[in-house]
């Protein structure tokens, strides 16, 4: 029997050291597009300043890339720790993208990354540029991988499960490689880096100038900043539109606790602005709707209904019962493999065996489950809607702020009157924090609102854990939170003691 | 294009090319880093010495990263298994392994005498301790893990970590450590001078002996432990699972290959042949050629235990019929060709930028030359 207590810990495990992951690599995924922009107006104008540029940012990428590397390790290393069941069931099609991003991207990575710091008096000018891009590229397509892998958790298309390794295998790599859901996340994602890395340059160049130091320095960077920001905000925004379009198409409960929508509604329905979900009587206390928009964003049209959580309860509750047929039916073909009437069985209701697996939560012998076990585990089928709904209007009210913030920071760069105005500059370095906020809630809405599936559809949260115990898994969760705790101390430290050296680190003595 | 049969065959000897090119790659990163507090007597001869390996430490880590991820892809039961089994082994190893990034790329940003000596003392750490665990694991596949799996094929593992460390697997600890030692310090010999370079090449004799002894006592106690053989089991060109053979214990049956196929003899013989090389190539300085013999070493140990286990890849202890064999602990078809594919692609590509990368960064790195580059060295 599985302890569900352990699966939870599990589960705040990976959500702990994956978010402490995600502190560093959207910062390098937007910071080395930087710097080879900075890179390229050197080798074109061969102005000093702009080598020294990159240079300087590089340090800040460098610091920041370490324990990027470091954290990922983990990633790797706790599919097979804490979700060993994972593993098996899913490897074949899963561990295909993790494979490929370590031999096309994550190699390219990592030995231009060496190149980069060291490469300077070695190579000539043109080929030390292209050891950035390339490092920018590699950078861009190891997140590829990783979001087409996390798009087929999401999305599974492309696959069968084999009753004889009871697993789920691959039927067509193109189908997980260009599996909209995983496109969709990956170019938003990208764009979400990219305003990371922005507002990084963007927010330290402003203490520059706070400062008065290093101004024409900190100007230029401002100036890269503010335009690969705009661009890149402006791209967020758009993308994460398109997304929310292939999530109803894919997960229409993700979609459903997103807007608190308990009724299907007439199309095209309303879009809830503001809302508190009362999880207990399946309605809202209090709502402002804005009417149609919704169902026009998330459909496309004027004339589809969007489902209500009511109805994509109901409707999956047939779909645990069939699931329940199927499972106990490949029991019955594993025992007796000439059973026809259990393949028959299977067969029929083979679509729908992750529903049926959702009730092993509440009965490991899914021949004694009762009405009120498949009751709850169609109702399990809905995430809960309040931690949904205000995590998702958290990362759009940011997402719509950088936009703001990036305008306002280009058109003073145009106008070349960013020292000018303090307050502006004071409410940049303010905003630091902000993308990374609005990319921890949004990976949340995108996991959480995944539950109570690892594999949409597939593969419950519930079965997919190791078999180790709440103890073991609460000591290395501690571990790890103290560990990780104790080298952020350290990276801040460093982070934030060559920030305030600034452009200085490269020549003068920093001891 | 091939048959799945040939298929999982490639894919072996794919995660075996993998497994050499990390012990060959990130083994010598590891050896300079086990031998960094000992050879680098202060700061400047420290810095020299992660120096030889600051541009490139990152790009060899992962081969350990990708080895792991095609492990993943290739043989999902063997990932799944070992990871949650060996759950304390595989903390400690992560741990060690955090120190390396941060330790090389935070160690001299600072000056301070402690902050440094810290960062040494665990990058030393962070070398030392994946080195013995590498061999600590081979050692445990010999003698079989405790594990067995359900109708489901949820596997249950039934031992601790402390048992882990039996004297054999221990031994088989010690010959890792040593091959990865001497395969740092063969590097290091080739990229220092004088004084670190001299006491690079004490190390190489001293871990090349310690390897050799250790190689030739684990040869001995392998010929007397038991082994396991497969008795029966279904179509190899089919898909399988691990229930459906059965497998018996036999004393000597892991040098059944080497009976049988005598030509594989080569391989043990060839650790011999290639780590005496390295040494007397490094006598003669010719160092460059003792790190591609100490390479080769290091190709000839891992194939040697490979092809004593095969086609085992975990074997279990307590339910032998279970074990994991490549036949049937592969991927679908499907994907064993999707994957090699890939590989075909792009190992050549990676071999080629590597070398590249050291075509760039050549040359001895000394303490003058560390002084030179204050700032833009680690």
């Amino acid at each position: 029997m599985i302890d569900a207590q352990a699966v939870d810990m599990a589960r705040l495990q990976f959500a702990a050291t994956a978010f402490f992951h995600f502190i560093f690599v959207p910062l390098t995924l937007g910071l080395v597009w930087i710097l080879v922009i900075m890179e390229a107006v050197y080798v074109m104008t061969g102005k000093t300043i702009y080598k020294d540029m990159t240079k300087f940012w590089g340090k800040l990428f460098g610091i920041n890339f370490a324990l990027g590397v470091t954290t990922g390790i983990t990633m790797e290393f706790q599919f097979g720790t804490n979700w060993a069941y994972y593993a098996h069931y899913v490897g074949d099609i899963f561990g295909a993208p993790l494979a490929i991003e370590g031999l096309l991207a994550f190699f390219l990575e990592s030995t231009m990354f060496g190149l980069f710091f060291f490469g300077w008096t070695r190579l000539s000018k043109v080929q030390h540029l292209a050891v950035t891009g390339f490092l920018a590229l590699a950078t861009n397509l190891s997140a590829l991988l990783i979001l087409i892998a996390n798009g087929w958790m999401q999305d599974p298309v492309g696959s069968h499960f084999n009753p004889i390794t009871m697993r789920m295998e691959l039927d067509s790599f193109s189908a997980i490689v260009f599996n909209p859901t995983a496109q969709n996340k990956f170019v938003h994602m990208l764009s979400a880096g990219y305003v990371t890395g922005a507002m990084f340059v963007l927010a330290i160049s402003s203490y520059y100038m706070l400062k008065n130091k290093h101004i024409a320095f900190a100007k230029r960077s401002f100036r890269i900043a503010a335009a690969f920001g705009l661009a890149s905000s402006l791209s967020v925004i758009v993308l994460g539109d398109e997304s929310g379009y292939t999530v109803n198409e894919a997960q229409q409960s993700k979609m459903a606790a997103i807007e608190a929508m308990w009724e299907t509604q007439p199309a095209p329905a309303g879009l809830a602005l503001i809302a508190f979900p009362n999880e207990a009587e399946q309605k809202n206390d209090f709502e402002i709707e804005i009417p149609y928009l919704m169902g026009i964003i998330g459909t496309r049209s004027f004339d589809t209904p969007i489902m209500g959580i009511k109805d994509i309860r109901a409707a999956n509750r047939i779909r645990v019962e069939n699931g329940v047929k199927a499972v106990i039916a490949l029991e019955a073909m594993r025992k007796n493999p000439n059973d026809m009437q259990a393949k028959v069985i299977f067969s029929q209701n083979e679509k729908d065996m992750g529903y049926g697996l959702l009730v092993k939560r509440y009965a490991s012998d899914l021949k004694q489950a009762t009405p009120a076990m498949l009751d709850q585990a169609a109702h399990d089928t809905v995430p809960k809607v309040a931690p949904m709904f205000w995590s998702f209007r958290i990362m759009v009210f940011l997402g719509f702020s950088f936009l703001a913030i990036f305008l306002t920071a280009f058109w003073l760069s145009a106008k070349n009157r960013m020292t000018n105005h303090r307050g502006f500059l004071k409410l940049c370095l303010l905003w630091l924090p902000m993308p990374w906020i609005a990319i921890m809630v949004g990976w949340f809405v995108a996991e959480y609102g995944r539950q109570p599936w690892t594999v949409f559809g597939v593969l419950p949260t519930y079965l997919s854990a190791s078999n180790n115990s709440v103890g073991t898994v609460l000591a290395t969760l501690v571990g790890f939170v103290v560990f990780y705790t104790g080298l952020l101390i350290v990276e801040m430290y460093l982070m934030v003691k060559y920030a305030r050296l600034g452009p200085s680190v490269l020549t003068d003595s920093v001891h | 294009m091939f048959d799945y049969y040939t298929l999982k065959l490639i894919w072996w000897l794919l995660i075996g090319i993998l497994l050499i090119g990390f012990a060959i790659m990130d083994g010598h990163d590891m050896g300079v880093g086990t031998l960094l507090p000992f050879i680098g007597k202060n700061d400047l001869e420290r810095r020299a010495i992660i120096n030889t390996i600051a541009p490139h430490w990152d790009g060899n880590q992962v081969w350990f990263i990708t080895a792991g991820g095609a492990i993943f892809a290739a043989w999902p039961f063997v990932y799944s298994i070992a990871f949650s089994g060996l759950y304390w082994a595989m903390l400690l190893l992560l741990v060690a392994l955090f120190f390396r990034p941060v330790g090389f790329e935070y160690r001299s940003k600072l000056s301070g005498h402690r902050w440094r000596s810290n960062w040494d003392a665990l990058i030393c750490f962070g070398s030392v301790v994946p080195s013995v665990l590498f061999g600590v694991a081979f050692g445990n596949l010999f003698l079989g893990l405790p594990f067995y799996l359900d109708d489901t094929m949820r596997s249950f593992y039934t031992g601790s970590f402390f048992e882990l460390l039996h004297p054999f697997a221990l031994l088989c600890g010690l010959i890792s450590l040593s091959l990865l030692t001497l395969q740092g310090a063969t590097f290091l010999t080739h990229r220092t001078s004088g004084e670190i370079q001299h006491r690079a090449k004490i190390s190489s004799r001293l871990f090349g002996m310690v390897l050799l002894v250790c190689f030739s006592l684990a040869g001995i106690w392998v010929s007397k432990m038991n082994g396991l053989i497969i008795t029966q089991t279904g179509d190899l060109n089919g898909s399988l699972n691990p229930l459906m053979k059965t497998v018996s214990q036999l004393s000597g049956a892991w040098l059944g290959n080497f009976k049988n196929h005598p030509m594989a003899w080569l391989l043990p013989i060839g650790v011999y042949v290639m780590v005496f090389s390295t040494l007397i190539l490094q006598a003669m300085n010719k160092t460059l050629f003792a790190f591609v013999t100490s390479s080769i070493s290091v190709a000839c140990m891992i194939l040697t235990a490979g092809v004593a286990l095969f086609p085992f890849v975990l074997p279990s202890s307590t339910h032998p019929d279970m074990s994991l064999t490549l036949w049937d602990a592969s991927s679908s078809k499907y994907t064993l060709n999707v994957m090699f594919w890939c590989a075909l692609i792009f190992v050549p590509i990676i071999i080629t930028y590597t070398s590249w990368a050291y075509r760039v960064m050549r040359g001895k790195v000394t303490v003058e030359y560390v002084q030179a580059n204050d700032k833009s060295l680690y």
